[in-house]
């Protein structure tokens, strides 16, 4: 059982650091997705942590062992970390049990350990074939597994499912994380894809221009990001003009909406952040004595997803808003409707 | 992926490399030494010489005249066999590639045994172009090949005819390969020994190994050599510039759709296989039949099978040791350039590039001198003829390593750290491991391009030792031509298999990557 502290590390390739200040820390077991567009540095902190780059400044360490700081390196090969790399990258000159016995010695316990984590990934009935003869959803199996065998204290995953089918994806990805889970490793996996990190993760570490921004479990980072961008990167927002209006609420063209957490500092002008399933569509018409909650507007366009759909609304008030309904929009285009927002916004400054 | 090799090279790998590269520059070096310890007056009273300025004149004037020919022939062949619909136009290209393979001495020493009253400059033109248009060809086939056919119908849209429009658009497209492979003419002109020497053109190659012969002034040669350096310097700059410019032209990615082929009336049919014959007749057919006639003729001798065998075996013994060499000198090399991208990179390669500015006859010239000063008891030994050997083709060597090594993902090696391999077993086991065979294959060109070369070899052989080059040379000059024809059958067959891989990659240039080599000449496939 290992966690992993990252502190104050700043890395590159010679040009501008790639990594600036850079701070992460993973408890024990637990399973972190690295999230970041390309370009944030997440391919090159998981360098870092594997011992392929140096960093220029700061510290890491696995456990009480510092393996890479002022004066100390330990190299690749001494710090039980294993690797999954993207699309595999399997010896392609060896086959499937070779590879996964790569890390191993030549005794026999090792043949069984080949076996063992073989049997885990469910590819024992391929110990003899090439991997060119394996689909990438096989390849990436044994490519766990190859990094499993040693029993390494650290696990990283580099997008180690981006190339394959959208099918696929989902069932190994919940497959490798029942498994890890189980097994209790320690890992650190990458991706870009925040559906991805938001599904499998105990945590999401959020990255931008090689800082981390959040790091938070994946249900709080969704509900309440810390700032905008890491919003609008996390899934679909919609961005209000809000003023504070007393209590725990805020004014918005939508009428006044409750807020999560505190009121910033700064309260002049704000902006309020919801998501789309967190409005529903009403018809504009006052129904009864009841006063008129939300605000007006009219739909200019519906992206259907299957599972549900996103309805385009222009308010009068002249922002523009997406509204999640269920299954297929009842809605047509220019159909004047009525937006109420019904959970708590995340406010920040301008 | 260039990015994951951002690390800085390790120390032993830099030292290794630029170990490499010294020792490639070595005839370079001493070339230099010899001159400049001649002292200005001498070297001056050398350039002032008439015969200096009239060598000079003879090998460029006999530079663009084949450049020129060359690509008479060159680009009309290339046009009919990838634009047209002429009969059998894939054979045809393969047979017109066939000249490769006939190393220029055994092609003029086939054609003087069958007019042995040829000589001088325009016959020594006329042989040079028909084995080295195909340096011009292959390239621009593969180019108008891989034109998009999309910007000629545009201009066919346009209002041009389809000849003005392949003229003004997709022709254009070929240019930097007709360029490049001209460079590549005009290198191999420049350093060329034997057809200019059996046609008795006093070429710089025939004057520097007749004055080394002679040998008084030799600083004469010294300096006639720093001239055909510095010229073959600036073909090797200049094709390299082109052949970045070329690799610029190359339109985006995406499916290609083929080009649709012009009709051709049967007049236009009857022209093209005319012409396409005339060329083949030259280039192949006059020079093999000569071959073959005097192999007959002198079967009425008997033939020394022993003589041919110990031949080929002192070839390859020597060409063996050469090959080991090259790939030793080229492992660090290629594995910097392959993996980290820096100064030293760039700097050991184009330092072990010299050698191709350093025709045969030069690396001779300066290793004789070298031995001879320096290490007396290295003079005429095996181990310097396989070094010249090692030289001569280092370039051939780096860019099958680097290629090979290219394409292995650093992923793999990393991965192998992480497995717990210490540097150097992650990289033999997975790096070195999967590059082998490409790097081997590059050492058996190496070694199968050695044994066909000639000037180099003349100069610094032991005594008494014969190559299967040395034995149709001295044959040739004494006009046993009969007693010579199993020489160059052998030589032609030897130089089969380079010949083969230079005409594929060449056909293929245009798909290659920046990262990888293209086809270069071999100073010695004359």
């Amino acid at each position: 059982m290992t966690n992993v502290r990252v502190d104050a590390v700043t890395a590159g390739y010679g040009g501008p650091p790639i990594l600036t200040d850079l701070n992460l820390s993973v408890d024990s077991g637990e399973f972190i997705a690295v999230l970041g567009s390309s370009g944030s540095g997440k391919t090159t902190l998981l360098r870092v942590l594997a011992g392929f780059l140096t960093p220029t400044h700061g510290t890491v360490s696995f456990g009480d062992h510092q393996v890479s700081g002022p004066g100390v390196w330990v190299p690749p090969e001494k710090r039980r970390v294993g690797i999954v790399p993207q699309e595999g990258a399997l010896f392609p000159h060896l086959d499937v049990q070779k590879n996964v016995g790569f890390g191993l010695d030549n005794s026999a316990q090792s043949k069984d350990r080949v076996r063992e984590v073989l049997t885990m990934v469910g590819m024992n009935d391929f110990a003899g074939a090439r991997p060119q003869e394996l689909s990438g959803g096989q390849q990436q199996r044994v490519a766990l597994a190859r990094a499993l065998a040693p029993r390494p204290d650290v696990l990283l995953l580099d997008e180690p499912f981006s190339a394959l089918d959208a099918g696929l994806r989902a069932t190994l990805r919940t497959e490798v994380r029942g498994l890890l889970t189980a097994l209790g490793t320690t890992s650190i996996m990458v991706t870009h894809d925040q559906e991805e990190a938001l599904s499998i993760a105990d945590k999401v570490a959020v990255m931008r221009n090689g800082q981390l921004v959040q790091m938070s479990e994946p249900a709080s980072l969704y509900q309440d990001p810390a700032d905008i961008e890491t919003a609008r990167f996390v899934g679909d927002s919609v961005e209000l003009p809000a003023t504070y209006s007393g209590g725990d609420s805020v004014h918005t063209p939508l009428g006044t909406v409750r807020i999560r957490g505190s009121i910033p500092v700064n309260a002049g002008s704000l902006t309020a952040v919801l998501r789309p399933e967190q409005l529903v569509l009403v018809d504009p018409r006052p129904v009864g004595g009841a006063v008129a909650q939300g605000g007006l507007g009219a739909v200019n366009g519906v992206t259907y997803h299957g599972h549900d759909s996103l309805v385009h609304i222009t308010l009068t008030s002249g922002e523009s808003l997406s509204v999640r309904v269920p299954g297929e929009s009842t809605v047509s285009l220019g159909e004047s409707v009525r937006v109420i927002p019904t959970g708590p916004a995340s406010v920040y400054s301008n | 992926m260039t990015r994951s090799s951002g690390i800085r090279p390790p120390r032993p790998l830099i030292a290794a490399a630029v170990v490499s590269a010294c020792l490639a520059l070595i005839p370079l070096f001493y070339l230099i030494v010899r001159v400049a310890s001649a002292g200005p007056e001498k070297i001056l009273s050398s350039l002032l010489r008439a015969r200096t300025w009239e060598t000079t004149a003879t090998s460029v004037s006999l530079m663009v005249v084949v450049v020129v020919g060359c690509l008479i022939i060159a680009i009309p062949a290339a046009a009919l066999l990838t634009r047209t619909n002429l009969p059998g136009r894939r054979l045809w290209l393969t047979a017109l590639a066939l000249p490769l393979a006939i190393p220029s001495y055994v092609a003029a020493y086939a054609w003087l045994a069958q007019f042995p009253a040829m000589s001088g400059f325009w016959a020594a033109a006329l042989i040079l172009i028909a084995v080295s248009y195909p340096y011009v060809l292959l390239p621009v086939a593969a180019a108008l090949r891989s034109t998009d056919p999309a910007i000629e119908e545009v201009a066919r849209s346009l209002g041009r005819s389809q000849f003005a429009a392949f003229r003004t658009t997709t022709l254009p497209q070929a240019m930097p390969a007709a360029a490049a492979g001209s460079l590549l003419v005009g290198l191999y002109v420049l350093s060329d020994f034997g057809a200019v020497s059996l046609f008795r053109v006093d070429a710089f190659t025939r004057v520097i190994f007749a004055s080394y012969r002679a040998s008084f002034d030799r600083t004469s040669a010294a300096v006639l050599a720093s001239i055909l350096v510095l010229l073959a310097l600036i073909l090797v700059f200049a094709e390299r510039k082109v052949r970045g410019r070329s690799l610029q032209y190359r339109s985006a990615s995406g499916t290609q759709r083929k080009a649709v082929l012009t009709r051709l009336s049967i007049r236009g049919r009857v022209f093209g296989w005319g012409f396409v014959t005339v060329v083949i007749a030259i280039a192949i057919i006059v020079p093999v039949a000569s071959l073959l006639i005097r192999l007959a003729e002198g079967s009425r001798r008997p033939l020394d099978v022993v003589e041919l065998v110990q031949a080929t075996l002192s070839s390859a013994g020597a060409a063996a040791t050469g090959a080991v060499i090259a790939v030793a000198l080229a492992l660090p090399i290629g594995l910097l350039t392959a993996r980290y991208r820096s100064k030293w990179s760039t700097g050991t390669e184009t330092a072990a590039f010299a050698g191709h500015a350093l025709p045969g006859v030069v690396i001779g010239l300066s290793l004789v001198f070298l031995t001879i000063n320096a290490v007396p008891f290295l003079y005429q030994t095996l181990f310097t003829l396989a070094f010249a050997y090692a030289v001569l083709f280092l370039p051939k060597s780096i860019g099958a390593t680097r290629t090979s090594i290219a394409a292995v993902p650093p992923i793999l090696e990393q991965t192998a750290r992480t497995l717990g391999r210490n540097p150097l077993g992650a990289w033999a086991n997975t790096t070195l491991r999967l590059a082998w065979p490409g790097i081997a294959a590059g050492g058996l060109l190496v070694l199968l391009t050695a044994m066909k070369e000639l000037p180099a070899t003349l100069m610094l052989r032991p005594t008494g030792f014969d190559t299967l080059a040395t034995e149709l040379w001295s044959r040739t000059e004494i006009a046993a031509y009969g007693a010579a024809a199993p020489y160059a059958l052998a030589l032609i067959a030897l130089a089969a298999v380079p010949a083969f891989t230079l005409s594929l990659a060449m056909s293929k240039s245009n798909k290659l990557s920046d990262q990888q080599e293209l086809p270069q000449l071999d100073t010695v496939s004359q």
